[in-house]
């Protein structure tokens, strides 16, 4: 049990006045140090999910129990908050003061974390992100990328368990995009759980889970490989493979020797390389 | 045009002054204003202006920005001598230019309010270049937060100025980028009467109100994730403390303070 860190029951979920459940009838687990994402259209309800995670909304129906918690209970609602932290879309609208070292410090301050063991804890989750050199920067001089992993330092210095993405690179450009996701792999080596919500294939290849949603349900879940092997299982999510699983995909059914599991452009180099040795 | 915004007029180098606990900064500031209005004459303006000048060359302002802070006040600042000049009356005239009498009360009356005016304006100023927004409104915060009993919301006015000023540039790039993408589909926010282009700004109005609405939103969640819950059980990054410095900035105002209440009895002329 200890080892199932985020555990969703039989989830529903639905906005005021919204027609469908957003999060509909969702059984979900996360084991602990894993890298999980969670692939889906807009409106898929993807970003509802995490946010059942953290408590930020409350199931209509089900348990979400985050770290042995319930989100229901009222009274762990800022331990689950502390314990799950959570990265959102937009760089701009989630940094709250007007240097960068201030606001690392602001999830410290709201959960009362004595003045003098701030300072290295800051230092600390700055050095992680490799923002030091910043600290006494303001925000609307940072890059996306920059300005996200601001965002990542300032839950890391409240040494969470869980770090929650809700498509934290979407509004990044490429260089951005790939900081980004390269300084959350780095945590997850160290032993964070994430929980990745994107839309970009390639992220997803890169995680050790996969789930795909749709409408609200979980629709297909897996490793990578086991997800992406084949296009036609993606058909109806109208979602399509990395581009290299693709082409793997092609290259094979035009009679090349390629094996299942190509995901990523590291992968075909690889193989293609192995290949080229035994011609 | 965005690049060079200031916020405030904050002048950002390390001095002594700009190291005192902005707690403590404010308070001489009342001080200092009570002080210039108790000055009881003119003689008593140089006792300000040595306190003013001190203040100054420990700070390492340049001098030229102190008095760029008066320009905004110069209408109001002719106004008030023209006036105390000519509407005071007394018995002294000094020179008759037919329409009306210059008296001597009438000279210094208005030299006594202009300069009241002029160092009042000073002093603010050496509080707000020295001081950087986000420091001021902590200072505030603190000095404020004894209110609480009664309700005040020291707290949360001091969490709305912070997240105002981190916006102030936020807001100002999206203006920016909301009346480009206007003006290349050809609106006009330049030329035409006063009410033309003032409706002309409504299509970079409404846009930018709707954004940050929807910024207000996202904001909200995000700090709700980060455990915010309002001033309660909140501790600081920053611990501010009255050191040495701040003592003797004390010490040097009240001496300010003692000087003027006592100028009348320690200089024999009065004028």
């Amino acid at each position: 049990m200890a080892d199932e860190i985020i555990v969703l029951k039989d989830v529903c979920y639905k906005y005021e006045d919204a027609a469908r459940n957003a999060v509909d009838h969702v059984d979900l687990t996360v084991r602990r140090g894993e890298m999980t994402a969670v692939l889906g259209r807009n409106g898929s309800g993807k970003s509802t999910l995490v946010k059942l995670i953290n408590g930020l909304i409350l199931p209509d129906s089900g348990t979400v129990t985050t770290d042995g918690m319930d989100t229901q209970d009222d009274a762990l609602v800022w331990d689950i908050r502390q314990r799950a932290g959570m990265v959102f879309q937009n760089p701009d609208n989630q940094l709250v003061a007007t240097v960068v070292r201030d606001d690392v410090a602001f999830g410290l301050e709201n959960t009362g974390v004595p003045s003098e063991e701030m300072p290295g804890r800051i230092e600390q989750a700055l050095k992680a992100v490799n923002m030091l050199k910043y600290a006494e920067r303001a925000p609307h001089l940072l890059s996306g990328g920059q300005k996200q992993r601001v965002a990542i330092a300032g839950i890391l210095a409240m040494r969470p368990d869980i770090m929650l993405f809700d498509e934290a690179t979407a509004m990044l450009d490429p260089r951005g995009r790939r900081e980004v996701f390269d300084t959350v792999r780095q945590l997850n080596r160290e032993g964070m759980t994430v929980v990745w919500i994107t839309h970009f294939m390639e992220e997803a290849a890169q995680c050790e889970t996969v789930h795909i949603m749709h409408d609200g349900a979980v629709v297909l879940s897996g490793t990578p490989q086991e997800v992406f092997s084949d296009r036609k299982r993606l058909e109806p999510w109208r979602l399509d493979v990395p581009p290299m699983a693709a082409l793997a995909q092609r290259l094979r059914a035009a009679g090349v020797a390629l094996p299942e599991g190509i995901l990523s452009i590291d992968d075909m180099t690889r193989e293609v390389e192995a290949l080229a040795a035994r011609l | 045009m965005l690049e060079n915004i200031t916020l405030g007029q904050y002048y950002p180098i390390k001095s002594p002054v700009h190291a005192l606990d902005p707690r403590v900064k404010i308070l001489l500031l009342i001080a200092y204003i009570t002080g210039v209005f108790l000055v009881p004459d003119l003689t008593g303006f140089i006792i300000v202006l040595l306190y003013l000048a001190l203040a100054c060359r420990l700070s390492r302002l340049p001098f030229r920005l102190l008095v760029k802070s008066l320009k905004p006040l110069r209408m109001i600042l002719i106004f008030t001598f023209i006036l105390n000049l000519f509407f005071t009356g007394g018995e002294t005239p000094l020179l008759n230019l037919g329409f009306a009498t210059l008296t001597k009360e009438g000279l210094l009356n208005a030299l006594r309010y202009s300069l009241r005016l002029v160092f009042l304006v000073l002093g603010s100023s050496m509080l707000t270049l020295t001081t950087a927004p986000v420091v001021l409104t902590d200072g505030l915060e603190r000095l404020l937060s004894p209110l609480k009993v009664i309700h005040f919301p020291a707290h949360e006015m001091a969490m709305m100025m912070t997240i105002a000023l981190r916006f102030i540039p936020t807001l100002l790039e999206e203006a920016d980028k909301i009346m480009k993408a206007q003006s290349a589909r050809g609106a006009d926010f330049e030329s035409g009467k006063l009410f033309e282009r003032a409706k002309a700004m409504v299509p970079l109005l409404v846009p930018l109100f709707v954004s940050a609405f929807r910024r207000a939103g996202d904001l909200a969640m995000a700090m709700e994730a980060r455990c915010y819950h309002g001033g309660e059980g909140r501790t600081r990054l920053n611990v501010l403390k009255v050191e040495r410095r701040d003592w003797i900035a004390i010490l040097i105002t009240a001496l300010f303070i003692a000087l003027i209440v006592l100028e009348p009895r320690i200089v024999p002329w009065h004028v």
